[in-house]
């Protein structure tokens, strides 16, 4: 009995030791680690007002053409409401918008890919994307959970020139590599697309299908193909700082920064400009239409040096 | 066996400290995220607030008075502006004690901060909040006593400093600048009151309570002379229809608070439920609509004033949808007429001479109010 307590206790002590051991460890790691990426951290920002004042007619009206988008909507079955809502909402503001799903269904009409690996179907859309692009150099690539307020993206991109490669959206690390998450949307100039679709050729460094055991994230090995082709991400955000790509609901958002000081939590949770919202239901979505594009109050203007007109047959917006 | 026992107790003790070390140091807040850093800035934004707040606002006699209409970086409130000069609303807000924390701040941090004149009324006077207790119990079976009472003090105590008077309750979420738009239309001596009107038991309806609604100074006369002469008494508990009666009893018209495409302002539940259609077809609500219910996008104006059953954090998503969040460069579909008196607004605001027993009641608090409005022509 004696011995057993003994040995009980001494494996506490260890035990102990150990933990305070790997969070010395854990602390001194991250803390190097994250004080060296911060100067790798790319952030865009948008155009400046006063930059904007400056410009002449003919500039605005070139920008505007330039700085149309064409979406891919990546959806499956399983999300039919979400799809139903995604092309009833948001997707109308897109200059082009295509569905791309895994299967075909009766309900909604979309691209089938007839492929059920999303890396392989990420892949096939780009490439259908961009053969059928036209004129448009933007491209915004999204799932129907996630709400896009696509002039707030214009916005962002308005003076960034698509011939340059362009990888935006809410960056995030995996080890070395900072990759673009999917729930709250990714941007790609015409270029980063040209140079990606370079890239699937090359089956040892962006291959098809993984050979790993586990698969791998398409995000993360999208940004591993578009960093072999000398593309970066780059964190969306506005003129203050905050993050224009969200990866929760504008509820949650709330939420998180009601705890502290609950007056504080509009100021606190979400740019006036923000592109992306995730994780939202379908009504929860249609709320954010009418909020966005309808709600506001009588008297307050922004003589914004941009126009963007109103889809035509839709009354939600 | 022992030598067994020993070894596994030692796993099993090793398994436990770890797990019990790792609890601790999370609850010291050992992780990089948790650091005294935090805390400060919190209590730095704290004290910024409540010097912000006492530039905002001027507490007195248990109401806030708005120094300054609230403005947005890089916006253009000239027309704002001048409707919060000229149509100037005394909002009061249905409480109590124990919904001050719950519900009441979230208000008076909000939408509250866009009236001219705020009241929070309640049983129990708190002078911090601020609050005005008024004489009665709390309750369902008090919202009508609460209500006459509370119209009486306002009408007493800040009836030259306002010209309409809005009544919601802690769960109603309004867009004061869009109640403004709806008013700037009408004047405050026409007998008049808005809000979600509802058909049954009133000939010309009612308004919702919980949707808010609002008077004009000359409606607010009448109600309360309607008491003084026992045309109107306590005949119910439930506020809006008793209100309603009353309104009708002493002339005072149930006015059509709708859009220029006919679309409702005021509005009885959440956004939600309008806009994706989910209020139930056996609900009492379909049969009460003074005009006819439409659900889906063209349920809610553009310019919607009132929202009711919002709670604290939905307060804030409205706050952000209305007047933070927008699409840049967007050309709304609606373009709201503005109100043809906006001509006359631009005119300087003229010394207001009044007569009568409320002004002479008023006598030395009278005189604070005008101390106060010179600052605000100021700002013309």
């Amino acid at each position: 009995m004696m011995s057993e307590g003994s040995s009980f206790m001494k494996g506490m002590i260890l035990g102990g030791i150990f933990c305070l051991v790997m969070s010395f460890f854990e602390t001194f790691n991250s803390g190097t680690h994250s004080e060296g990426h911060e100067h790798l951290h790319h952030h865009l920002k948008p155009v400046s007002k006063d930059e904007l004042e400056k410009l002449s007619e003919s500039q605005m009206s070139d920008w505007t053409l330039q700085v149309r988008v064409y979406c891919l909507i990546m959806v499956t079955p399983k999300l039919l409401v979400h799809w139903a809502t995604a092309n009833d909402t948001w997707s109308k503001h897109c200059d082009k918008s295509v569905f791309y799903t895994s299967e075909s269904s009766k309900a909604l009409e979309a691209v089938d890919l007839q492929e059920q690996d999303e890396w392989a179907r990420l892949r096939k859309a780009i490439k259908h994307a961009y053969e059928n692009a036209g004129d448009l150099r933007w491209f915004f690539v999204a799932r129907p959970t996630t709400f896009a307020i696509i002039e707030n993206l214009k916005y962002l991109v308005l003076d960034k020139d698509p011939s340059q490669p362009f990888y935006i959206g809410h960056t995030e690390k995996s080890g070395e590599l900072d990759y673009v998450e999917y729930d709250s949307g990714i941007v790609l100039s015409y270029e980063a697309m040209r140079r990606l679709i370079g890239m699937f050729k090359d089956e040892d460094r962006c291959p098809e299908r993984g050979h790993a055991l586990w698969k791998t994230p398409e995000e993360k090995q999208l940004a591993t193909c578009l960093k072999y082709s000398g593309v970066f991400a780059e964190n969306g955000e506005d003129a203050q700082g905050k993050g224009l790509f969200n990866k929760k609901s504008v509820s949650s958002l709330i939420s998180d920064n009601m705890g502290q000081n609950p007056a504080d939590a509009v100021e606190a949770c979400c740019s006036d400009m923000a592109i992306t919202f995730a994780g939202m239901s379908p009504s929860q979505m249609q709320v954010l239409m009418y909020g966005v594009y309808r709600l506001r109050p009588y008297g307050h203007d922004f003589h914004d040096s941009l126009t963007f007109l109103p889809p035509k047959d839709s009354d939600n917006d | 066996m022992k030598a067994l026992g020993a070894r596994s107790a030692f796993y099993v003790g090793f398994v436990v400290g770890t797990c019990t070390l790792y609890v601790l140091l999370r609850q010291v807040g050992f992780t990089r995220d948790l650091g005294s850093g935090e805390s400060e800035a919190h209590e730095k934004s704290l004290l910024e607030m409540v010097e912000e707040e006492n530039k905002n606002w001027k507490k007195e006699r248990s109401a806030l008075f708005n120094l300054n209409h609230p403005h947005h970086t890089g916006e253009d409130g000239t027309l704002a502006d001048t409707l919060y000069k000229h149509v100037r609303i005394l909002c009061w807000v249905m409480t109590g004690p124990n919904n001050l924390e719950k519900k009441a701040r979230h208000v008076k941090a909000t939408w509250s901060r866009h009236c001219n004149i705020v009241v929070f009324i309640s049983s129990v006077d708190d002078p911090d909040f601020p609050t005005v207790g008024l004489n009665t119990k709390e309750g369902r079976d008090q919202l009508y006593w609460k209500t006459i009472r509370a119209f009486h003090y306002v009408m007493d105590k800040h009836g030259d400093e306002a010209d309409w008077f809005l009544k919601a309750d802690d769960d109603t979420y309004v867009i004061v600048d869009n109640l403004r738009w709806i008013l700037a239309s009408h004047s405050p001596e026409d007998p008049v009151y808005f809000g979600r009107r509802f058909k049954p038991y009133v000939k010309q309806g009612y308004m919702s309570g919980g949707a808010g609604y609002v008077l004009s100074k000359e409606a607010l006369r009448r109600f309360v002379e309607g008491f003084r002469t026992k045309v109107c008494t306590h005949t119910s508990s439930v506020e809006d229809l008793a209100l309603g009666q009353c309104m009708e009893k002493v002339g005072v018209v149930a006015g059509d608070s709708r859009d220029t495409l006919q679309r409702e302002t005021f509005h009885p539940f959440v956004p939600e439920s309008h806009l994706t259609g989910t209020v139930s077809k056996t609900f009492w609500y379909w049969n009460y609509c003074y005009y006819p219910i439409v659900q889906g996008p063209q349920c809610c104006s553009d310019l919607a004033v009132s929202f009711h059953y919002v709670d604290p954090s939905h307060m804030y998503l409205l706050e952000y949808y209305t007047y933070h969040l927008r699409a840049f460069g967007y050309k709304y579909r609606y373009q709201p007429p503005e109100p043809n008196v906006i001509q006359d607004f631009n005119a300087p605001a003229p010394d207001k001479v009044e007569t009568g027993d409320i002004e002479e009641k008023l006598g030395v608090e009278q005189q604070e109010g005008e101390k106060k409005s010179p600052e605000l022509n100021e700002k013309l």
